[in-house]
């Protein structure tokens, strides 16, 4: 359990230490160690559980099990691989006179508070604190967005602030709902706590459940971008520093997920039956549909991706929502190979942006003449995240395919159109920004793009081959999840 | 059951639940900006009042903590920081022309019914009074969206913001005497931060668009054009 | 016994409510610094009044001279079935709400169509400017009154009175919002400010003051009289509806007694808070008296909905 609170002391301090010198000269390296520290004591914390089975910490306030284990490691690796590329790049900006020394310190700082906040969310085991560091999170992440001071990156984070904060006020309403069905049956000091209420699920009363699911989800949905309530999304993405994006789409999008399935958990113990599961079904439907059109009418190249993170979020979504051991299994899988692929993405295109010196796709061009790792690395990415084989994107999202044609097989048609609009949205943009005619003048820059190759490495192997470990902790996060085990 | 057999604790709630949706409408109709906040701090007043109240009758020393928050959140911490926002932009005269006052009223009224209808299942477990005071909070949630739908100016957008939050912190004080502790604490420190990037973000849009009215952040779109 | 008892209240009515007025000026003379005139002016003015011959136009018909006796009686009328120091009178059992409000507005459609028959131009706007904010302000008050009604059970005013009495302490939300609503509407109806303000003649603002503007002598004295009554009988109202408490319920002289202090005391206090309110708050344009009265309205029906909704047994 040391391991749990470790994980939260240490961003904790990094706040505290960047606050303070946020500003000086080897910062990214700093923050690299910081989360290099972090991840070392997620991966304790995860060969605790491997061996131990879950861990509730003392007065039940932190719970660890197999299901949020790998998505802590998975923030640590992904906060890990940002932070070595955010050094470099944040260095750049600060040459060209983007940013200043002072925000700087409000970069770095609120990097580590934003994990802070994440690491929070997913090990808690009370609904309200966990709806507590959600909001953190946001409050930590929206002076990143407006980081420029440009009139789009303040109304950009003005409407992220906004949007989200009224959003995720109904998780709030939903969480009261279900705060008030647990005092009914019981303890009040654990009456928040997720892991009693997952064992008196069976009592809590199903009318104020379902309620109580709908405002979670509308709630939570906005943090995971789903259709209609998406606006703030693309905004926040194209406008803040490219590693915000990185972390936003690998990190946060995810942990909101996390938290409706905790919910969606309680609830599907209470009624019995898959109504979460159904609204869930036709929210991911529909953000996926929704954004695989909007995917060709983008101009910007960090909204087109941020685009394609709704779609696989909505992918996700629907994939929970149907609630097998097979589909749970898949949606676990994709939420791993999104997370991974995205980030990797939002890296390379942070670096052709500032190569190209825009972020408008008409002026990106010629990226594999001028430095060919950069328009490599985007192809890639992009192969990997349309669902191309071999990538781990593929194998998930055929999962979710063959979990839809089981289950609901009149859906498999729409889910199939749905991947090819978004492959052709996809590859329509980027073609010409890899392999076009590149404009006088355009120069290589300096980029690290080791956390890109191993990010796709990393992609790659979960296509090919699942490892044993890892096969393994999906089979037991399904079987939590889900209740029986996957194949 | 009627009102006459409740005990006076009951009674007292309702009457603040009452008082508390017409706040809420009150700001909803409300073009200056001054007099909204004014009407906000009311509402956050109403709330302390009613923890407090909850605090006296339930014996629970916690409570009180959070009514001395409430009050020196909501009641003079937010409302002094948009008041001088106001003043210092002189905005304070300006009146925010309502389109459509009328239809406005009517969308809250339906609001209201409209959260009796999906709270009702409630009533089957627990007494009618729980509902009326839910759906009340619950209708104070969403007028507080109505508000921020209908108001252009970002400080009416703060207000909006922070009665939301007004009606979820309504909704666990009567529903449940208060939510445990830490989470209570977890909230009210999130509310203060939020409160604190308001101020910061009304300075650069000022410096931005040279105005506090969100009609005309309109650079991004769904869609690039 | 208790018919000798009804017309005494009546007659205590008629001859306080001068009083009253006194008390609200003085109390409003004190909050502005002012040099208080005695409390018995009104007395004096209204005596003095009396002595006087009136002058009547040329043009005047019969509604002109009659008006004056009519509305006082009107007013009269209204009071001796508004409980005051008892509700176990015989006066008070025959007449309800509905009653009441239909006395007030015959007095004010007789005071509109005095203003009017002279023929002068102030007269015909004050009587316009009247019939416009009644006829706004009248559904106001029925709402609030509703709401009153329909927790009793009853639309007799003794019956309400002794029915919340019985209760005892019950906190209501409707009642909270019919007694914003009432107050707001006995604002506008008696001409305080910010509807109408009583101490000025000023030509573009008055409303009271221009319809009676003819009128001289013992017309005036009756009419303003009957302006002080109305003043009353909705102070006694609000108070007596709302706060019932110390009215006497039974005819015993110690009760009958503590009933008249009582309600005097209710009526100083909710007196001087009008005057503090007065003093605070600025007449407001003709023209957005509108919005205060809908907002009385929408206060009224607030309480019935909070009845029907929070209240009523399901």
């Amino acid at each position: 359990m040391i391991a749990a609170y470790l994980v939260l002391l240490i961003p904790a301090i990094g706040i505290v230490f960047f606050a303070l010198n946020g500003h000086t000269q080897n910062c990214g390296r700093l923050n690299t160690r910081f989360n290099a520290l972090t991840l070392a004591a997620t991966v304790w914390l995860a060969l605790n559980v491997l061996n131990n089975g879950t861990l509730l910490s003392a007065g039940k306030a932190l719970i660890v099990d197999s299901f949020n284990v790998y998505l802590i490691v998975l923030t640590a690796f992904i906060g890990l691989t940002t932070a070595i590329f955010s050094g470099p790049y944040m260095e750049h900006e600060k040459q060209r006179g983007k940013l200043t020394e002072k925000r700087l310190k409000v970069y770095y700082s609120m990097y580590q508070g934003f994990m802070l906040a994440m690491y929070l969310v997913l090990v808690t085991n009370n609904m309200g604190v966990m709806w507590v560091a959600m909001e953190g999170a946001t409050l930590a992440t929206v002076l990143l967005v407006s980081l420029y001071r440009t009139p789009e990156a303040i109304e950009a984070a003005w409407k992220y602030f906004i949007l989200c904060g009224v959003g995720i006020a109904q998780a709030l309403f939903g969480t009261i709902l279900l705060y008030y069905a647990a005092v009914q049956i019981g303890d009040a000091d654990y009456a928040l706590s997720w892991s009693v209420l997952l064992d008196n699920a069976g009592k809590l009363n199903p009318e104020i459940l379902k309620i109580a699911f709908v405002f979670m989800l509308i709630g939570y949905g906005t943090k995971i971008g789903l259709v209609p309530l998406h606006n703030w999304l693309p905004d926040a993405h194209s406008e803040g520093p490219t590693p915000m994006s990185a972390v936003l789409s690998g990190l946060l999008l995810n942990d909101a997920l996390y938290a409706v399935v905790r919910s969606k958990m309680l609830v599907d113990g209470a009624t019995q039956s898959n109504i979460a599961g159904l609204l869930m079904m036709v929210f991911g439907m529909l953000s996926f549909l929704v954004a695989a059109l909007f995917l060709h009418r983008q101009k910007d190249i960090k909204r087109l991706f941020s685009y394609s993170s709704i779609e696989h979020m909505g992918v996700m979504t629907f994939a929970f929502g149907i609630g097998g051991p097979l589909a749970t299994f898949a949606a676990l899988l994709h939420m791993t190979a999104h997370s991974l692929t995205k980030s990797a993405i939002f890296v390379t295109v942070g670096h052709a942006a500032q190569l190209a010196g825009t972020q408008s796709m008409e002026h990106i061009r010629g990226l594999i003449k001028t430095q060919p790792k950069i328009g490599w690395g985007l192809l890639l990415g992009t192969v990997a995240i349309a669902g191309f084989p071999p990538f781990g994107v593929f194998t998930s999202e055929f999962l979710v395919l063959v979990a839809t044609m089981h289950s609901y097989p009149w859906l498999a048609p729409l889910l199939l159109l749905g991947i090819g609009i978004a492959f052709a949205g996809l590859f329509r943009h980027i073609q010409p920004i890899v392999y076009g005619e590149q404009p006088e003048g355009q120069l290589p820059i300096e980029v690290n793009l080791w956390p890109v190759m191993i990010h796709l490495a990393l992609v790659l192997w979960l296509g090919l081959a699942i490892p044993d470990f890892l096969a393994n902790w999906f089979s037991k996060a399904t079987l939590l999840i889900s209740g029986s085990m996957p194949l | 059951m009627n009102i006459e057999q409740q005990d006076f604790y009951t009674q007292a709630i309702l009457s603040m639940a009452a008082l508390v949706g017409l706040t809420s409408f009150l700001m909803l109709g409300q073009g200056r900006l001054l007099r909204l906040i004014f009407v906000f701090a009311l509402q956050g007043l109403l709330l302390t009042l009613t923890t407090a109240l909850a605090a006296y009758s339930t014996n629970n020393h916690h409570l009180y903590i959070s009514a001395f928050l409430t009050l020196v959140l909501k009641v003079m911490f937010i409302p002094w920081m948009l008041r001088r926002q106001v003043l210092a932009m002189n905005m304070h005269r300006d009146v925010e022309a309502l389109k459509n006052n009328t239809a406005l009223m009517l969308t809250g009224a339906s609001l209201m019914v409209f959260s009796y209808y999906v709270l009702h299942p409630i009533v089957l477990t627990s007494s009618a009074i729980m509902l009326n005071a839910l759906a009340v909070s619950l209708s104070v949630v969403l007028l507080g969206m109505l508000l921020m739908i209908s108001h252009r100016q970002a400080v009416a957008h703060v207000v909006g913001f922070m009665s939301i939050e007004n009606g979820l912190f309504f909704a666990a004080i009567v529903a449940t005497k208060g939510m445990p502790m830490v989470v209570e604490l977890g909230v009210a420190f999130d509310v203060l931060v939020a409160a604190v990037l308001f101020g910061i973000f009304f300075f650069h849009i000022r410096a931005s668009i040279d105005s506090l009215d969100v009609d005309r952040m309109n650079r991004l779109h769904e869609v690039d054009q | 016994m208790n018919w000798l008892i009804a017309v005494i209240q009546t007659m205590l009515f008629v001859a306080l409510a001068p009083l009253l007025s006194a008390w609200l000026k003085w109390c409003k003379c004190l909050l502005q610094n002012r040099k208080a005139p005695s409390l018995l002016q009104p007395y004096r003015d209204l005596i003095k009044l009396i002595r006087k011959q009136p002058a009547v136009a040329e043009q005047a018909s019969w509604i002109f001279t009659r008006s004056p006796y009519i509305i006082f009686s009107a007013m009269v009328l209204a009071a001796s079935v508004v409980p005051l120091i008892t509700v176990d009178l015989p006066t008070t059992a025959s007449a309800d709400v509905i009653v009441l409000v239909g006395f007030f507005a015959f007095a004010r459609f007789f005071l509109a169509l005095a203003g009017l028959d002279v023929g002068t131009a102030f007269g015909g706007m004050g009587s316009s400017r009247e019939m416009t904010i009644s006829s706004l302000a009248e559904p106001a008050m029925l709402m609030a009154v509703f709401t009153l009604t329909m927790t009793a059970s009853t639309t007799n005013l003794a019956l309400a009175m002794e029915h919340v009495l019985n209760e005892g302490m019950v906190l209501r939300p409707s009642f909270v919002f019919a007694l914003f609503a009432l107050i707001l509407v006995a604002i506008a109806e008696t001409g305080r400010i910010p509807v109408d303000n009583p101490a000025t003649h000023l030509e573009l603002t008055m409303i009271h003051e221009a319809m009676i503007l003819e009128y001289s002598g013992r017309h005036l004295a009756l009419i303003e009289w009957a302006s002080q009554l109305k003043l009353m009988l909705y102070g006694v109202l609000i108070a007596n509806i709302f706060l019932p408490w110390g009215i006497a319920q039974a005819l015993g002289a110690k009760a009958l007694v503590y009933g008249l202090l009582a309600i005097a005391l209710k009526l100083a206090v909710l007196c001087a808070l009008l005057a503090i309110a007065e003093t605070l708050v600025a007449k407001m344009r003709l023209f957005r008296v509108q919005e205060y009265l809908s907002f009385a309205y929408l206060l009224g029906l607030l309480g019935m909905l909070s009845h029907i909704i929070l209240e009523a047994s399901r």
